[in-house]
């Protein structure tokens, strides 16, 4: 990958190094066997974990590395580019962790935030549930308050890191229907009725399992609260507008990492004499994947920039997602066209890279979501 | 017990590499990086310091001042502090020369066990341990797949071209290691963070009390005076299988010590 990065400090700069350097010897060597079998790489989080990288920007005072969300996501995105399992995980334990972390009382962000940011711990996110998806705001999972306890009952779908979790950001519906009764709980990962289903068959991402979660009668003590009573809802959608962008980063990623293979294919390959990269029909190909790939990391960017700053940045958040997730799929689908043949089978990973892109595109708020979110900003004339 | 791990900056065995024009290592032009079984050397530190039998680890090496990024590597995976003995009349050293600087460095530093690799990936001479025990007076084990320590003793399994040797002595001693021993660690953020802040001592020769003529290309007691780039892979030996093919195949492969 030859992206110049402008990068804020030093810090910034060694943290990135780290990362490519794991990304390189840990990630990169593993991928096509660990997606060929569909194991998931438990050990190699383990490994990024005890390096820092799973508590990036959550603060020092809370066992995070305090950095931007600018560096987190272009650490993500280096990620991404050998792995985007891995990279997707990150994002995911670092959406997981959202909720205590800036919604927890000190009490709560001193009890649980230290080990969920030290490494060895990974989170999942359960707000999805067979019937809403999009409309998150219907969710049935119930918790009933008994005594100092919630009996949480219920069934999440399409759960990342369902069964290997050791917690979950679990958000159930406390009061009544719509967005203003649903509060979010932390969940262990081994409560009593905290039943993983089987893991989905999937067309990518096939080493990071993904299933329902049934609950069933699953006792979580009252002080894993998260937030207001009736307030989860608030958390869900922030995590999310945070957790947007590291999508987008994961599919900037992947994107140049199918434009970085179709590049090197069509340098090397030879057609009626002369590489194919010559022929202004793939040349002009490649130029455009290269421009939007670049556009989409700026757009990303300057979203992580305004977060950082401390400014509103949920449209840009949208924005991001949307162009850069949409721009992976079709560069990931011309990848497959630079390559012909070979694009299409499974020798080469653009294939897979193709089928990893569509994903990008539904979670973290379908990109029809991304779009309604920028419209109504646009409707309030804000 | 007192660890001091020796490690040196090399140009990355994993590019291109050239000698200057005189037959020195090219070390201006390399891409420069910490000798790849240093990481195994101070792995092996580090873990006796993580399992409460090390109280301190210093790193040491002999380099020009850029030999500065390769000590803020080391130090990132964990040592508590690092000595630079840097001074321009080292240049041109060879491995007998260098081991006097070491000797005379470690001579300034307390230790119970100097750990250090077997061999460098750029001179890869493979006598440091043993000069240096020569020189200080101590035990030095060499090759080490295996450490082991028990109070004042340690035991050394040694890899052989058979199988291994079990070595012990007590401290203090050099033990050189290969890269069977472990996996080194990645250097953690808040250890890159750490190692900026880390105390380096830089030492000359004037405070090792060495004089410049007997160190660097003035004292070295071997001389390159010709290189010539590694020829060509040749074409491969071709065996005709006449009903013997798998004898003689299995001959080639024991002739090469693969089996």
């Amino acid at each position: 990958m030859t992206v110049q990065r402008i990068l804020p400090s030093e810090e910034a700069e060694a943290v990135v190094d780290l990362a490519r350097q794991i990304a390189d010897a840990e990630l990169a060597p593993r991928v096509a066997d660990f997606e060929a079998r569909g194991e998931f790489p438990r050990e190699v989080l383990r490994t990024l974990g005890r390096a820092g990288l799973l508590g990036l920007p959550y603060p020092e005072a809370d066992g995070g590395a305090g950095q931007p969300y600018e560096v987190y996501l272009q650490v993500l995105e280096e990620l991404a580019y050998r792995w985007v399992v891995v990279a997707e995980a990150v994002s995911v334990h670092t959406l997981a962790c959202f909720p205590l972390a800036t919604a927890g009382t000190d009490r709560q962000r001193d009890t649980y935030l230290p080990q969920l940011l030290a490494g060895d711990l990974l989170g999942g996110y359960c707000l999805t549930e067979p019937a809403g998806g999009s409309d998150a705001a219907s969710l049935s999972t119930s918790a009933v308050r008994e005594g100092d306890r919630f009996r949480v009952n219920g069934t999440k779908a399409f759960i990342t890191h369902a069964g290997v979790a050791d917690f979950y950001a679990l958000f159930a519906r406390t009061g009544g229907p719509g967005a203003g009764g649903v509060s979010c709980l932390h969940v262990p990962g081994d409560a009593p009725g905290l039943l993983p289903q089987r893991p989905e068959d999937k067309m990518g991402l096939n080493s990071s399992p993904t299933a329902q979660i049934v609950f069933d009668d699953v006792m979580v003590d009252a002080d894993r609260l998260v937030g207001e009573l009736d307030g989860g809802f608030r958390i869900a959608m922030a995590a999310l507008d945070a957790g947007r962008l590291g999508i987008a980063a994961c599919a900037v990623g992947l994107a140049q990492a199918a434009l970085d293979h179709a590049v090197e294919y069509a340098r090397q390959r030879e057609q009626f004499g002369r590489p194919i990269i010559d022929f202004q029909g793939l040349g002009f190909l490649l130029a455009d994947m290269a421009t939007s790939i670049a556009a989409a990391r700026e757009l990303t960017l300057y979203a992580a920039r305004l977060k950082d700053a401390g400014r509103p940045f949920s449209t840009a958040a949208a924005q991001a997602k949307l162009f850069a997730t949409d721009t992976a799929m079709r560069v990931t689908t011309d990848a497959v066209q630079v390559l012909g043949g070979y694009g299409y089978v499974s020798d080469y990973p653009v294939e897979r890279y193709f089928r990893e892109a569509k994903v990008l595109q539904i979670v973290e708020g379908t990109n029809q979501i991304q779009r309604l979110v920028i419209a109504r900003r646009l409707a309030k004339g804000e | 017990m007192k660890i001091v791990v020796l490690v040196k900056q090399v140009p990355d065995s994993g590019l291109e590499r050239h000698l200057s024009s005189d037959f020195t290592v090219d070390r201006a032009s390399a891409s420069n990086v910490i000798s790849e079984l240093d990481e195994n050397a101070i792995e092996a530190a580090m873990a006796l310091a993580d399992a409460g039998q090390a109280d301190e680890v210093t790193v040491l090496t002999v380099g020009p001042d850029h030999a500065v990024e390769t000590i803020r590597k080391a130090l990132s995976m964990g040592p508590d502090k690092a000595v630079h003995v840097q001074d321009d009349a080292i240049a041109g050293s060879c491995a007998v020369t260098t081991s006097a600087v070491l000797a005379a460095a470690l001579g300034t530093l307390e230790y119970d066990l100097v750990l250090c690799a077997t061999e460098s990936t750029d001179g890869a001479v493979g006598g440091m341990a043993q000069m240096l025990g020569a020189r200080l007076g101590v035990a030095a084990m060499t090759g080490a797949r295996k450490l082991t320590v028990d109070g004042q003793k340690l035991t050394v399994e040694r890899q052989t071209e058979d199988g291994h040797e079990t070595l012990t002595a007590s401290t203090p001693a050099v033990v050189s290691v290969w890269d069977s021993m472990n996996t080194p660690r990645y250097p953690s953020l808040k250890g890159i963070m750490a190692a900026k802040r880390k105390p380096v001592t830089t030492l000359s020769l004037s405070d090792l009390g060495l004089a410049p003529d007997t160190v660097g290309a003035a004292g070295a007691t071997s001389k390159v005076v010709q290189a010539e780039p590694r020829p060509p892979r040749s074409a491969g030996q071709r065996i005709t299988d006449e009903g013997e093919g798998g004898v003689a195949l299995a001959e080639y492969l024991a002739s090469q010590k693969f089996v």
